[in-house]
């Protein structure tokens, strides 16, 4: 609308609506002269970049899908010129990559441990999910013990306790034994309780003038150790599967849940005991933590595998992959150590002092007020510490243990399967089984990290 | 008010358990007996361990005729050299390894770890799956995938890959020119040298000048002039006294040239590109905590985006990256030892593998081992400290 005049003047009294933007500049078009080709450099790192895409993107979906076999029995399946992913193989070879060499029909104890794992886990993840307390007990000390014996089978045929180490009691109890428990050893393991109960309690009463408290301490050590021993002594009637049958996939979650598993408590202590106030205390957790931090993963190996047998009593020589395992938690102990020293810096000094004012004691304070707090503060760092755990179960090929990827080479080797295309197709498959393994543990603690910052904005 | 009874005062006597200074001391003292008494155990233990199975001690074994061959050496080795001489091979092999490892995953972080801070969006993709599909994978994954799958995969020496026709790749490895010093190549490397020295003067008294007046000095032009023109011209002087060796195909194989075995190849490519995705979230890390008020205001003064980057985002981000940076220096050092399972002859392979078989010493021999390794670490984290004291704002 406009007003126009006799003398031609003309006065607009409305706004022109305005033109839309040029085409140029909105939309895609917009976006890609904004994002893509903004300057001549930008436009030949842009098609630099896609160059790549298409040499790689493309061939490889052709490798792992369009040109890839799917059935077959054996290596002529996948013998042609243009053959892609050989997926047989993995068929073939799932079963010894998932278990090893594990007896075939025992194989249903391990599917099992798998099972329980995942039904713990998944509830323990979920951070609204109730009862933490219980399912972190359930996950970290019930779940090991079960697997433990599910996996191995049990009966660990306990022959000799503290005292048959002096040849005391063998003559009483011979070797009679009751569902695998040997009651010689049994007799041997409450008389050295009741022994040492009362050491501590005479111990406790000259020194602190009440022994009820040590005395208690030791009863409740003793029978942890009883309760445990006895489950793995107990004959459940499972056969008997030696470690040296375990492999693949089983042995690498066995080593990364017992290093998750044995490095936490000890990691904590090694914190705690670096943050002492006692210069002893405190020296001794510098060196075992700087020690460990300071070598590669496969020296320690070697020294577990090697070196350990040496120091242990002669005749005494542990299972490899224990042995492989005691490396594998020493050596995540030290860094899970680290990575709770950083929570307990983080804290602010205010909560020990009105903690301390409170009138609790330190391993009140510690275990209610300060250690809630700092490993809450630290899950996505202790996260990180176990992909990178779980990378490192990798190595522990090098000293013959065959870990999932080690039973890849091995299944390389096979020459029913001997193929070109046979390497690539089963460096495809561990790569993404890692890769789940590994990118879904970093995505969950970035997830944790994103949820717990919003519950401390105000 | 007969039956008002006094209340007991506990009166029992105070423990002296309760005393916290008595009972630190008596933790501790526990703690060491406790420490002590397992030491004494192991050496106990290991004295009859060695003698039931007839193992020597001591460092005796050092100065033993090895008696195998190492496919690497940087200085002469045989197999009549001693165990001594191959455990400096080693060494070398990994420090060699680590060095050039250093060199390249530095290079790709740095590159991958600003592509992820790209306004391009095919750049940033690019680098955002580089990163998360490396650092996802085991690095023993990704050495045994470039060793067995990509080198090995490369066409025998008659069929390789020429580089310009100076270098090969083969499944042998890769050849290159082998450089052969003449008479008067001392001249060259001592202008080589002093160009060098030169070039660091410059660029320190080129930041003097910046700092004072504001007006900077092409320091990095001048100094590459230098670099390359001084050794050049000594080389013209002195008739050009170093020459290379090109590899020839004889039969199967390469004669001549300088052979890069594949164990390295595969290890260095390995751990540069596995180190390269962590370094790169370091850097990003490092630019994103420089506030973009700094940018801004670096803009608002009129600097270009090249002097903002330089002279503004990347001197404070520095403070942020070297620290992380170093350790995964480290790592990669420390990741070397993988060197093992494809058989490339660093320390652990040609020490605590071929040595330990062969002396059965293992004590000694994988505490050596384990103590070089402390070291390097220990020296890295004293440059550290130091550097971050130099470093650290200081603050009022």
């Amino acid at each position: 609308m406009s007003l126009t005049f006799d003398d031609g003047t003309f006065i607009r009294s409305e706004m022109q609506t305005p033109l839309p933007p040029p085409g140029r500049n909105v939309g895609a078009i917009g976006w890609m002269r904004e994002n893509l080709f903004s300057s001549i450099t930008n436009t030949v790192l842009t098609l630099a970049g896609i160059a790549l895409v298409v040499w790689i993107l493309p061939p490889l979906l052709r490798f792992l899908f369009i040109d890839a076999v799917w059935t077959g029995n054996n290596r002529d399946a996948c013998l042609g010129a243009e053959v892609g992913a050989c997926w047989p193989f993995i068929k073939a070879k799932f079963a010894q990559l998932i278990y090893g060499f594990y007896p075939a029909d025992q194989r249903w104890r391990v599917n099992l441990v798998f099972l329980i794992g995942a039904v713990l886990l998944v509830p323990l993840l979920v951070l609204s999910w109730p009862h933490k307390r219980l399912n972190s007990f359930l996950f970290f000390v019930a779940y090991p013990i079960l697997a433990f014996i599910l996996l191995t089978g049990g009966n660990i045929s306990a022959s000799n306790f503290l005292l048959g180490h002096f040849g005391l009691l063998r003559a009483v109890a011979g070797d009679a034994a009751v569902a695998g428990l040997q009651f010689g050893f049994w007799l041997d393991f409450v008389i050295t309780a009741a022994l040492c109960v009362a050491v501590a309690y005479l111990i406790g009463r000259l020194a602190a003038g009440s022994g009820r408290g040590a005395a208690t301490m030791t009863a409740y050590v003793f029978a942890g150790f009883g309760i445990l021993t006895f489950l793995w002594d107990v004959d459940f009637g499972l056969e008997r599967v030696e470690t040296r049958q375990w492999g693949g996939l089983l042995v690498t979650l066995v080593i990364a849940v017992t290093g998750i598993v044995t490095s936490m408590p000890l990691g904590i202590a090694l914190a705690l005991g670096r943050r002492s106030k006692m210069p002893i205390v405190r020296l001794l957790s510098v060196i075992f933590i700087e020690f460990w931090r300071g070598v590669p993963l496969i020296t320690v190996l070697f020294f577990a595998t090697y070196m350990l047998p040496l120091f242990l009593p002669v005749g005494v020589n542990p299972d490899g992959l224990l042995r492989a395992l005691v490396g594998v938690a020493l050596f995540t102990a030290a860094y899970i150590a680290e990575v709770v020293r950083g929570g307990l810096q983080a804290i602010p000094k205010g909560q020990y002092e009105g903690a301390m004012a409170m009138g609790l004691t330190w391993s009140q304070m510690m275990r209610l007020i300060i250690l809630p707090q700092a490993l809450t503060l630290v899950i996505p760092s202790i996260v990180n510490s176990f992909i990178s755990l779980f990378k490192d179960t990798t190595l522990v090929l090098i000293v013959s243990i065959f870990d999932f990827l080690g039973q890849l080479r091995a299944a390389f080797t096979d020459p029913n399967w001997a193929t070109p295309v046979t390497l690539y197709t089963g460096f495809a498959f561990a790569g993404i089984v890692y890769f789940l393994f590994c990118f879904g543990m970093s995505r969950y603690s970035l997830f944790v990290e994103r949820r717990l910052n919003t519950s401390h904005r105000h | 008010m007969a039956d008002w009874v006094e209340p007991a005062v506990r009166q029992g006597r105070t423990s002296f358990m309760n005393d916290p200074k008595v009972r630190s001391i008596v933790l501790q003292v526990v703690a060491l007996v406790l420490v002590i008494v397992l030491g004494w155990m192991f050496i106990d233990n290991a004295k009859e361990n060695l003698a039931a199975q007839k193992i020597a001690t001591g460092f005796g074994f050092l100065e033993n005729t090895a008696g195998f061959g190492i496919s690497q050496t940087l200085i002469s080795y045989s197999e009549t050299s001693t165990y001594g001489r191959a455990f400096a091979v080693g060494i070398l092999n990994t420090l060699l390894v680590a060095v050039i490892g250093i060199f390249f995953a530095t290079i790709i972080g740095f590159l991958v770890g600003i592509g992820r801070l790209s306004k391009n969006f095919v750049i940033r993709l690019i680098s955002t799956c580089y990163v998360e599909l490396l650092r996802n994978l085991p690095p023993l994954f990704q050495i045994l995938f470039w060793y067995l799958a990509v080198l090995s995969a490369m066409p025998n020496p008659r069929q390789s890959i020429s580089i310009f026709g100076e270098a090969y790749i083969s499944n042998r490895g890769i050849v290159v020119p082998r450089p052969l010093f003449g008479e008067g190549t001392g001249l060259v490397l001592w202008t080589f040298g002093f160009a060098v020295l030169a070039t660091v003067l410059i660029g320190a008294w080129g930041r003097q000048r910046r700092e004072e007046t504001g007006r900077g000095f092409p320091t990095l032009w001048i100094g590459l002039g230098l670099i390359i023109g001084l050794p050049l011209i000594a080389m013209i002087v002195t008739g050009f006294p170093i020459t290379f060796e090109k590899p020839e195909l004889k039969g199967f194989n390469f004669a001549g040239g300088m052979r890069v075995v594949p164990e390295f190849v595969a290890l260095t490519v390995g751990l540069a590109t596995y180190t390269a995705a962590f370094i790169a979230e370091n850097v990003r890390a490092g630019i994103t905590s420089v506030s973009h008020g700094q940018t801004e205001a670096a803009n608002s003064l009129g600097l270009r985006s090249g002097y903002t980057m330089r002279l503004v985002v990347i001197p404070q981000a520095m403070r942020v990256i070297i620290p992380p940076l170093t350790s995964q220096y480290l790592n990669l050092t420390k990741n070397s030892s993988l060197a093992v399972a494809i058989g490339y002859p660093d320390l652990v392979a040609v020490f605590a593998g071929t040595t330990l078989n062969q002396t059965g010493q293992a004590i000694e021999i994988i505490a050596i081992t384990m103590g070089v390794y402390l070291v390097i670490s220990i020296i890295t984290s004293v440059i550290m400290n130091a550097y971050n004291k130099r470093v650290a704002l200081v603050e009022r």
